[in-house]
């Protein structure tokens, strides 16, 4: 039986309006989170990944931003009809976020017990007592000791901080978890630990997830479908073994060509030769075009559409409107 | 005879803070020869940037000796080491914070040239900023922009420019790459490889990112807590690893590819206190192959095949 969809974006187009121009930040998004599934959501800066994140909790901040257009469901609510009272009982309860930056996150004047205690007390409705003994409970779950429910944000190193943000976005057991770069600000060994947190978390209570990075290597680690964003739209979406193993649009191609890998010493990089375009003036066609080494006259002038190259695997790349076009990259396997 | 360009020698900074002596940099020694690049890692903490910056003297180290071309320069006086400084630059990492937003890219990229009195006319310091643009590849009519109107990739190449600008023989990278997107990341770091072909730099590329120097490096030196706990080839560093913090840091790498599944060292803790370190092994705390002798004494760094050199009791047995 398939497993209930916990989050459906459809068709999310948001715009921000900053002293006459119009950056088109997200532009026609769709996509799913199943229970217990992980999503990857790859790209690089001002690609709006967060946008997209934001809308779905509905808090990109307006103005200047608007959401144009598009249906978010949480859980089978309805985000965009909702009112203010109801957004706050799903989000926290139904969906969480946990921020990038653990430091800037926690609120320096409460301890961490208090943080944690105050979403439990307010969709909970436990007491006071009540919920610190679970924000204990919850500091023991991703392996901090209950004895440091009493501490402040500053007395924690940086990884632990980000294990607090963790339990307080758990805190109500929410069935949709959004993490933007939960472990950017964190060093690789530390990363791993928190890494492995999230998954075993994951496991236990089936979690949905969106798990925001620019991290290939974090997605191979811990997603099951991953979708690349660029200027605005997904451009790939697939499972995790279509997007690695058969990559078909030339910027994903692009971002693995710019990796350094291990193991590898001779391999020059290939970067992607140019920038991102301005959000605010997109060119007429793919926004790709300009740094696309496979780009023709009809990429230039017409937006690419969305085929398929298989039930969950689909690309926005009008290249393949001729049939016999293929990217250079070809995964070799050495056993 | 290999052809030593910077030789560091029990190199230690400590800070005083309120608890103690804090050992940022502890003891450490290595060798950079010329036309090489030593990449330096470690996590936050510690002490790769302190190590970088001691040996420019944009701080004093407390003790050890770093000579740069046969010369003491921990001995020079302030006015020598800024001529001294001519030949050994630093890139920093964040393009961001490190550009004076009230100087345009000319000023940015001639003020060297202009602080050192190599240059004074204004028609020579155009010239040469040019020539540096299109060295570093940047467009020559950018040259009257401030940095808030450049991207990050662009805004580093500025800061290329202005540490190529007096010809130096030495530049510190201090995470150059870092706070840049993967694929600006790649333009960069062709771009210093590049350069350093053709003017026979030598770098120090101090990194957090393992990927990034196991591409760029010659020779990898890993640091722990002030300390240098393995230095080896970059070859011998990742098929050949003997440090069990080294281990750790290299599974601990996502590595973008669905088939090869790692065993992850997961490491216990976190990074201890350096404040007033007591003499035992610094990552025994973590290490999960500490045995009586770690806890006894700090040990030392020591040559165990030609080139290899690693500071740890247990490293055969494990």
């Amino acid at each position: 039986m398939e497993k209930n969809i916990v989050l459906d974006i459809k068709h999310l187009t948001v715009t921000f309006e900053v002293e006459g121009d119009v950056i088109e930040a997200v532009n026609d998004v769709s996509l799913t989170v199943r229970e217990g599934e992980t999503l990857g959501l790859v790209g690089e800066t001002g690609a709006g990944k967060t946008t997209t994140a934001l809308a779905a909790l509905r808090l990109v901040p307006d103005p200047p931003g608007i959401i144009k257009s598009g249906e978010i469901f949480v859980c089978g609510h309805d985000i965009m009809k909702a009112k203010t009272k109801e957004l706050e009982k799903i989000r926290g309860e139904e969906i969480s976020m946990i921020f990038q930056d653990p430091m800037t996150s926690l609120n320096p004047v409460y301890t961490v017990g208090q943080q944690i205690a105050e979403s439990i007390i307010l969709h909970q409705g436990l007491s006071k007592s009540e919920a610190m003994k679970k924000a204990g409970d919850m500091l023991e779950i991703v392996g901090i000791p209950r004895s440091r429910v009493n501490e402040y944000p500053h007395q924690f190193s940086g990884g632990m901080k980000q294990r607090v943000v963790i339990a307080i976005a758990l805190a109500c057991n929410p069935k949709m978890l959004i993490a933007d770069e939960p472990t950017t600000a964190l060093d690789v060994t530390i990363q791993a630990q928190v890494l492995d947190l999230m998954k075993n978390l994951k496991e236990k209570y089936g979690t949905g997830t969106i798990m925001i990075t620019h991290d290939l290597g974090i997605v191979a680690e811990s997603c099951d479908r991953v979708a690349v964003m660029y200027a605005g739209s997904i451009v790939e979406e697939g499972t995790l073994e279509e997007v690695f193993n058969d990559t078909k649009h030339p910027y994903t191609e692009g971002l693995f060509n710019s990796l350094p890998n291990i193991g590898d010493y001779d391999t020059k990089l290939k970067p992607i030769p140019g920038l991102m375009p301005d959000p605010s003036k997109l060119p007429k066609g793919c926004a790709f075009a300009e740094r696309c080494q496979y780009a023709t006259e009809a990429c230039r002038e017409k937006k690419p559409e969305t085929r398929s190259f298989s039930d969950t695997h689909f690309v926005k790349c009008t290249a393949y409107d001729d049939p016999g076009f293929h990217i250079e990259r070809k995964v070799v396997f050495d056993e | 005879m290999s052809d030593v360009i910077l030789d560091v020698r029990h190199l230690k900074k400590y800070f005083s803070t309120p608890k103690g002596m804090l050992h940022a940099v502890d003891d450490v020694s290595f060798t950079i020869e010329r036309g090489k690049t030593l990449g330096v890692v470690g996590e936050s903490g510690c002490g790769k940037s302190t190590t970088g910056r001691s040996i420019l003297r944009l701080i004093n180290p407390t003790a050890g000796e770093v000579f740069f071309e046969g010369q003491d320069i921990t001995k020079l006086t302030e006015r020598e080491m800024r001529s001294k400084r001519k030949e050994m630059q630093i890139i920093f990492q964040d393009p961001f914070s490190s550009l004076d937003p009230r100087q345009t890219v000319l000023q940015a990229i001639s003020e060297p040239l202009k602080f050192n009195k190599i240059m004074t006319n204004r028609y020579d310091l155009e010239d040469r900023t040019l020539q540096l643009m299109r060295t570093v590849g940047l467009a020559e009519r950018l040259i009257n922009t401030y940095p808030h109107e450049l991207d990050g990739g662009r805004r580093q190449r500025i800061g290329i420019a202005r540490a190529l600008s007096l010809n130096p023989k030495f530049i510190v990278c201090d995470e150059p790459v870092s706070a840049l997107d993967v694929s600006i990341q790649a333009q960069i770091l062709n771009l210093l490889e590049k350069l350093q072909d053709e003017m026979g730099l030598t770098y120090m590329f101090i990194t957090h990112d393992l990927a990034v120097v196991n591409h760029f490096a010659d020779d990898i030196a890993v640091m722990y807590l002030g300390q240098l706990v393995e230095k080896a080839s970059a070859r011998e560093i990742f098929s050949h690893t003997l440090h069990p913090y080294s281990k750790a840091l290299l599974s601990a790498i996502p590595m973008p590819d669905t088939r090869k599944k790692q065993e992850r060292i997961i490491l216990k803790g976190e990074i201890s206190s350096p404040v007033e370190p007591k003499d035992e092994c610094r990552f025994a705390k973590r290490c999960p192959f500490a045995t009586e002798a770690c806890w006894a004494k700090s040990p030392e760094l020591k040559q165990v095949e030609p080139n290899h050199f690693v500071a740890c009791h247990n490293y055969d047995k494990i």
